[in-house]
């Protein structure tokens, strides 16, 4: 791989906190190497702002392996970037040329709000787990791990689903700014294993509901969340959850616990 | 003081039983009335909360990230080990136990692995309960595979995102009990101080990440599970924003180190490109099974790796060490890449590096594919087709990863990949009830020193992290909780939280007024390469004594002339990690303490004036068959109190790979 180095021009959005209007400011960043990632690259951009006496640009990272789900920049208008099933830590500088302008905003949506530049707050994530995206097993009640065997087939579809990392690149991503992505992928990993069975219901329609409580918009059926999701989530698990949700409540057992 | 390690009496194979059957109990009334922080959400903190709260304890968890879900265990590859035995093998708790002893190289106790064995098998029931999707045999049973160091297959894997699945299975469970009421999460808040209250751990000062405020916590006890701190080193595999500093508070406080200096390199991991390096990744140690990895016979070699001829590659593992090969452990792997880089031998534009080759490897796949198929003159090139479609069955994520952060085709262009700092199995001291020297006050997971000795065995962490969270904890602690029924909750305007707030606010107000000229990072780069070029993968006196005075004027350097940004009272990263590389600066320091009073070689810790002839690393059991157990005593004060190690049940021996 021949390596090469460039200059690029960043606007990316400022904002000091979650009252404050935000804007786009301008950098120029210079020498860049083809091998840094896309966030070494702002460490370039940072340590330069940090010299020059500057506020260096906040950002939420912190495995930079794709797999923390904590980096989450909207760039030149796309959730995590141009790479196919890439986290924004993961896109690395040869995927840009010399001259470049790149444009970076943080996740926009309701349920999102920014904390500050391209940091926003995910907890509405974790509060819809909290809603049922669980199995109710205390520690030490468990049988014989293999008393249960699973069919392969089924096992790995729900491994599939369980790739989520809950970053909210599906919301950033949907016009909607629904999370039913993220929803359905937390439902489906336990539907389809037998010990998510007996809760699946209640699960269903808890999550969902919880999921409207924080405002996150509805779905149209747009895949825009399938297309940018780095874990390459489907957009079978909508349809699944669409199916677990509609058979909860016409049994009857979409009682929320809330 | 001395160290008393609590290890109960009884033949070894009956200890943790009787102990379980005859600890106190807190009963479930009095346990409502009784809080317990603990700081970090990764497999331990999680596991620990969340048991802790199904018990009905009344639990508060913290974590930096904005989620307990990020925990930097998430990022774990492998696999995790338990003496299951499925496969029928020959695996045994009493052979888990074994190999982990051997694999510390006889530097832990045998009392906490046998336990840590004992538990193993629960801790995949648990977590097959709470719906983790391990990876399945046809027949829809959980399927194995081997790790270095062993001969049976005892590890459990997920693909290569086993610690994802497992930390999202003690997420879940945690949230669970977030919804019950009986755990209160506190995400994006850092602990910065411990707070000591008639000689026990009564609180923590945490910082609110987001509003910059120090808010006070009070807790009938503490436990801190807040992981390990390779980033000293600055480049390691571990996550940006792991860090040492909730255990460094805890030391300065009274909880002793163990064996600072036992630090793990991971002979695989991609190698640095270039200055702008933030993070090292890891390539997992499976790819051995299958990689060759080799150098140039030629020193400075510039030819690229395809052209070089076969009898001009030397093998150098397969060479040095026939019986074990490409598999001999993490320690003994990365010190040979070292010793064939430093001759001049390594590759790539940095000459830091060797080559992981699956030329061979697809070449054989083929074959064997070939003959499947009945395709009895296959050329080469369908072989090497078929080959490439095998290894991607087996390794496609990872060679994906690889291809993503290069730009090489690992299939077509053998990997290069160095060693890097990934584990540190040094720790808070503790004793069997996971208890540091401070009453009150516990340590789990990586933060601990306990179980690995001097070198972790590949996917021992994680059943580690998760034994000490679901399986030791909730009985140890009621033990001591037992006699602290009567305590009423203090409030935290008591003197002792005044105090310990307003040290940090000091020292923060301290950080921010010194107006320098240097940023954090650059402090956190220098303070990484001292401690590479002279505490990393081989260590000598005269070059340790050095890091000392080196480290010293570097800290001198940071505390007047570094340059933080923003304001306190804000969203502030850079004075987040400015504090946590002012504890790595102090940190660094000790651990260099530690490597010039182990005059030995053993596990991960290679001292070069302890190696044989053939320089293979070299124990003096006479004289260190101890842990090392450091107090703090003040500014660059530190005193090493000795827990002797007794093997009562295996015999220490040297490990040969040859
Ligand atoms: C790339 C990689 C791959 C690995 N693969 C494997 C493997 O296959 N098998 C295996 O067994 N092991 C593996 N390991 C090792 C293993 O992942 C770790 O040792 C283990 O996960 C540590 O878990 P923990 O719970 O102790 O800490 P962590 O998961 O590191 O969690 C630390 C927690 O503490 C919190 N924290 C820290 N400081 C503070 C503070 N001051 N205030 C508040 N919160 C704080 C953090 O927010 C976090 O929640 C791997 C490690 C790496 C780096
Ligand atoms: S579904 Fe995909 S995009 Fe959405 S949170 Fe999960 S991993 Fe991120
Ligand atoms: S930083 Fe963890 S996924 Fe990007």
């Amino acid at each position: 791989m021949e390596h090469y180095h460039m200059n690029l021009t960043l606007k990316v959005w400022r904002q000091k906190n979650k009252n404050e209007r935000g804007r786009f400011e301008t950098f120029q960043v210079k020498n860049i190497s083809s091998e840094m990632s896309f966030l070494e690259m702002f460490d370039v951009l940072n340590e330069q702002l940090v010299a020059e006496q500057k506020e260096p640009i906040a950002f939420d990272h912190d495995c930079r392996e794709g797999i923390c789900g904590m980096c989450s920049m909207y760039i030149n208008g796309r959730a995590h970037g141009p790479w196919h099933h890439t986290t924004t830590c993961q896109l690395h500088m040869r995927e840009y040329k010399d001259g470049d302008t790149i444009v970076v905003e943080p996740w926009r949506a309701n349920s999102f709000p920014v904390i500050k530049d391209l940091v926003v707050d995910r907890s509405s994530f974790d509060r819809i787990i909290q809603a049922g995206g669980y199995v109710s097993v205390n520690t030490g009640n468990a049988v014989d791990a293999n008393a249960l065997p699973i069919e392969k087939q089924k096992a790995d579809e729900s491994f599939a689903a369980a790739a989520c990392i809950g970053c909210g690149a599906c919301v950033a991503a949907c016009p909607n700014a629904s999370a039913m992505l993220f929803v359905s992928a937390k439902v489906s990993h336990l539907a389809l294993l037998p010990q998510g069975d007996p809760e699946r219901k209640t699960r269903a329609v808890n999550m969902i509901q919880q999921m409207d409580k924080e405002g996150f918009g509805s779905c149209t059926n747009i895949g825009a969340c399938e297309a940018e999701c780095p874990k390459g989530i489907s957009l079978e698990n909508i349809a699944r959850l669409n199916r677990e949700y509609i058979g909860a409540v016409f049994s009857g057992s979409g009682e929320g616990n809330a | 003081m001395t160290l008393n390690s609590k290890i109960p009496a009884g033949p070894l194979d009956k200890k943790w039983e009787s102990y379980k059957s005859t600890c106190k109990l807190v009963n479930p009334a009095n346990k409502r009335h009784l809080d317990i922080i603990v700081v970090g959400t990764g497999l331990a903190g999680a596991s620990a909360a969340a048991s802790l709260g199904e018990l009905g304890y009344k639990v508060k968890t913290f974590c930096f990230q904005d989620s307990p879900r990020r925990a930097h265990s998430i990022a774990a590859q492998g696999g995790i080990n338990a003496a299951k035995n499925y496969q029928n093998d020959g695996d045994s708790t009493y052979r888990l136990f074994y190999d982990t002893i051997k694999g510390g190289d006889y530097r832990s106790r045998e009392g906490n692995v046998h336990r840590l064995a004992e538990v193993s098998a629960n801790i995949i029931d648990q977590c097959v309960a709470q719906g983790v999707p391990f990876a399945r045999e046809y027949g829809g049973l959980l399927s194995n595979r081997s790790f270095g160091g062993t001969q049976v297959q005892r590890t459990f894997y997920a693909a290569g995102q086993t610690g994802q699945q497992l930390l999202i299975g003690a997420y879940q469970a945690l949230e669970r009990q977030v919804a019950l009421g009986n755990v209160t999460q506190y995400s994006r808040h850092e602990m910065l101080e411990l707070v000591i209250i008639d000689g026990k751990a009564r609180g923590i000062i945490a910082r609110n990440l987001v509003t910059g405020e120090l808010e006070r916590f009070f807790a009938h006890a503490v436990l801190l599970c807040s992981g390990g701190y390779g980033n000293v080193f600055y480049l390691s595999t571990n996550a940006m924003g792991s860090n040492v500093t909730a255990a460094w508070k805890a030391h300065k406080k009274g909880a002793y180190f163990g064996n600072p200096c036992f630090t793990q390199i991971h002979p695989t991991c991609i190698p640095v490109s270039g200055d702008h390096q933030s993070k090292l990744t890891l390539m997992s140690e499976s790819l051995r099974n299958d990689g060759r990895i080799w150098v140039p016979k030629k020193q400075g070699d510039s030819r690229k790796p395809n052209e070089i001829p076969e009898d001009e590659r030397d093998y150098y593992l397969e060479r040095r060490y026939p019986a074990f090969g490409n598999l001999v452990p993490r320690d003994v792997a990365s010190r040979a890449a070292k010793e064939r880089c430093d001759a001049g031998y390594g590759v790539g534009a940095s000459k830091q590096a060797v080559y992981l080759d699956y030329a061979s490897a697809i070449e054989r796949y083929g074959k064997v594919e070939a003959n499947k198929q009945g395709l009895s003159n296959a050329d080469a090139r369908t072989i090497r087709e078929l080959g490439e479609g095998v290894v991607k069955e087996k390794y496609g994520n990872l060679f994906e990863m690889y291809e993503k952060i290069t730009g090489e085709n690992p299939y077509k262009v053998p990997m290069r990949i160095y060693p890097a700092v990934h584990y540190t199995m040094g720790g808070l001291w503790v004793d069997y009830e996971l208890q540091t020297t401070v009453p009150g006050l516990y340590a789990l997971g990586e933060a601990n020193f306990s179980d690995h000795g001097a070198n972790r065995l590949g996917a021992s962490a994680l059943m580690q992290g998760l034994a000490d969270g679901y399986f030791v904890i909730p009985y140890t602690l009621g033990n001591n909780l037992a006699d602290d029924i009567r305590t009423k909750a203090i409030p935290t305007n008591h003197p002792a939280f005044e105090a310990a707030e307003k040290e940090v606010s000091d020292r923060i107000n301290r950080l921010m007024n010194i107006k320098g000229k240097e940023s954090v990072e650059s402090f956190h780069k220098r303070l990484g390469k001292i401690m590479w070029d002279k505490c990393g993968m081989a260590r000598n006196a005269q070059g340790l004594k050095e890091a000392v005075e080196e480290i010293k004027a570097l800290r001198k350097e940071f505390w007047s002339n570094v340059y933080i940004p923003g304001e306190v009272k804000e969203f502030n990263p850079e004075l987040d990690k400015a504090g946590r590389v002012a504890d790595f600066l102090e940190l660094g320091e000790l651990m260099c303490l530690d490597a010039l009073n182990r005059n030995e070689s053993c596990g991960g810790h290679f001292r070069e004036e302890y190696q044989t002839e053939d320089g293979e690393a070299m124990r003096q059991d006479d004289k260190y068959m101890y842990v090392a157990a450091w107090e703090y005593k003040g500014d660059s004060q530190f005193e090493m109190h000795r827990e002797d190690l007794n093997y009562e049940v295996v015999h220490p021996s040297q490990r040969s790979y040859k």
